[in-house]
């Protein structure tokens, strides 16, 4: 059995009187990945942001092993380094070509030299099929690229554990995949990432667990097989029908039976 | 052609005359320049702190230069400290102080806006990655606002020195007053010579903020 690498216990999230997430607790294992799905504004952003202390939070506690994860926390910059994150807009930085938003972090935090940086940026760019873009400023960029730069300034920091939060969301649709492949290579090199995604085929190959969160707690957590074919709750049920929809020519035959039949 | 009176530019001592009076313009305005800027820069930075008592002074400040028309402040400067504390300031003192509150204040707030600008989730991307709050302004948001910064405090350093016009109502001899004590003396044998004066001053401000505003304009492409 794998140990467990973030532990949440009891998270409580509050702006004000208005609870966001309410006694949120789950574990995720080395290796594991843990897609999060869930209606828009139910609090799977919010989750993400806690646990990388972008948000304070108003009760429970996040712990990256033994080490609490802490708004305000003493070592919380040395902590962020361990925790990789990728966001909706990418959130490159815009006076920095590809290959300086990658090594920046890793040599002004992490202090390691540039050569052996840049090379690591180097195979990482190349991976995701961008080393010819290493020169470029991200407004040179296509969406799907920046966000794949993202992915490789995120992984460059060698983080225990990857967040990505709604990464296709702002994505014309055939730009997606792309980001999406990067996305399934990581999980099949064996990363621990945490993911809140709308793309539920996506959700569905990639997950080892599935956690369906609404209205700020967690509704149902499994398997992904399990989740996506046989739904235990009504609330998950309703959510996923949500993506699917009737065939319209069944729809027709239905009406013109209806209609025959009250002939 | 029309006679545009420009032999009266070749009378005597005439040019030298106007391109000192331009000196002296250009003088006053790199002088305020000079200070104003990296005096607007700190006063800038401190009007994005939290301190309510800091940021209302900041601005009571800014708000007060900006309704006050230029020349008003010359007036005041000029005339007004003489009245009230006795100090006996040269016109080109005055102006400089005028100029140096005037720029500092326009630039605090250019800061202001440029710093304000650079989105929230540009920290939250900086902080993400490990970065101290001190690393992310260093290497992330500085830079950023800079480069926002600069073709605006060029175009303020524009209008800083065309201002300079207004200096010759406390009696700085600057280019504009050089040229019409140049049409008054010559009046009776050059009647069109302000024609001629004026257009050479025209190109004189222009030779002098051209080559400015087309810096400002390649780094705005270049850091666009």
């Amino acid at each position: 059995m794998a140990e467990n690498l973030l532990k949440i216990e009891h998270l409580v999230k509050k702006y004000e009187d208005n609870t966001i997430l309410n006694d949120i607790s789950f574990n995720v294992k080395q290796g594991e990945v843990i897609v999060i799905v869930g209606p828009s504004g139910c609090g799977k952003s919010t989750l993400l942001r806690c646990i990388n202390a972008l948000e304070p939070i108003q009760g429970g506690h996040i712990y990256l092993k033994d080490d609490e994860v802490k708004a305000g926390g003493a070592n919380l910059a040395k902590l962020r380094q361990r925790i990789g994150m990728v966001f909706q807009s990418y959130e490159l930085f815009p006076h920095l070509t590809v290959i300086e938003n990658i090594t920046l972090a890793p040599m002004k935090v992490q202090k390691r030299a540039r050569e052996e940086v840049e090379k690591e940026a180097e195979a990482l760019l190349k991976r995701v099929g961008l080393l010819e873009k290493k020169n470029y400023y991200p407004r040179e960029l296509s969406g799907g690229q920046k966000q794949r730069v993202a992915i490789v300034r995120a992984l460059c920091m060698h983080p225990e554990i990857l967040l990505f939060d709604e990464v296709t969301a702002a994505l014309d649709p055939e730009m997606v995949r792309e980001v999406l492949d990067v996305i399934v290579d990581l999980a099949a090199e064996g990363k621990t990432m945490m993911i809140v995604t709308h793309e539920m085929q996506f959700a569905k190959a990639i997950a080892d667990r599935v956690i369906f969160i609404d209205s700020g707690s967690i509704v149902e957590e499994g398997a992904p097989e399990a989740f996506f074919e046989s739904p235990k709750t009504e609330r998950a049920k309703k959510f996923l029908q949500t993506f699917t929809f009737e065939d319209v020519s069944k729809r027709r035959a239905a009406a013109s039976d209806s209609i025959s039949a009250s002939e | 052609m029309q006679n545009l009176g420009l032999e009266v530019l070749f009378k005597g001592k005439n040019m030298i005359r106007l391109l000192g009076g331009l000196w002296v313009a250009l003088k006053i305005s790199l002088i305020s320049v000079a200070i104003s800027i990296p005096l607007g820069i700190l006063l800038g930075a401190m009007m994005t702190w939290k301190n309510p008592i800091v940021k209302a002074i900041l601005r009571i400040y800014l708000e007060f230069i900006r309704i006050m028309p230029q020349m008003v402040l010359l007036f005041v400067f000029y005339f007004e400290t003489t009245k009230a504390f006795g100090w006996d300031l040269s016109g080109e003192t005055a102006s400089i102080i005028v100029f140096i509150l005037w720029g500092a204040a326009e630039m605090s707030d250019l800061v202001r806006g440029a710093f304000e600008s650079i989105p929230k989730h540009q920290y939250e991307s900086a902080e993400a990655l490990g970065f101290t709050r001190a690393q992310t302004l260093t290497y992330i948001i500085i830079p950023q606002t800079l480069r926002r910064l600069l073709p605006l405090s060029i175009n303020l350093i524009t209008r800083m020195i065309k201002t300079t016009s207004l200096v010759l109502m406390i009696g700085v001899v600057e280019v504009l007053k050089v040229a019409q004590q140049i049409i008054e003396a010559n009046r009776m044998t050059s009647p069109n010579a302000a024609f001629g004066v004026y257009l050479t001053i025209f190109i004189m401000y222009f030779l002098a903020c051209w080559p400015i505003s087309m810096l400002a304009r390649y780094l705005e492409k270049k850091w666009r």
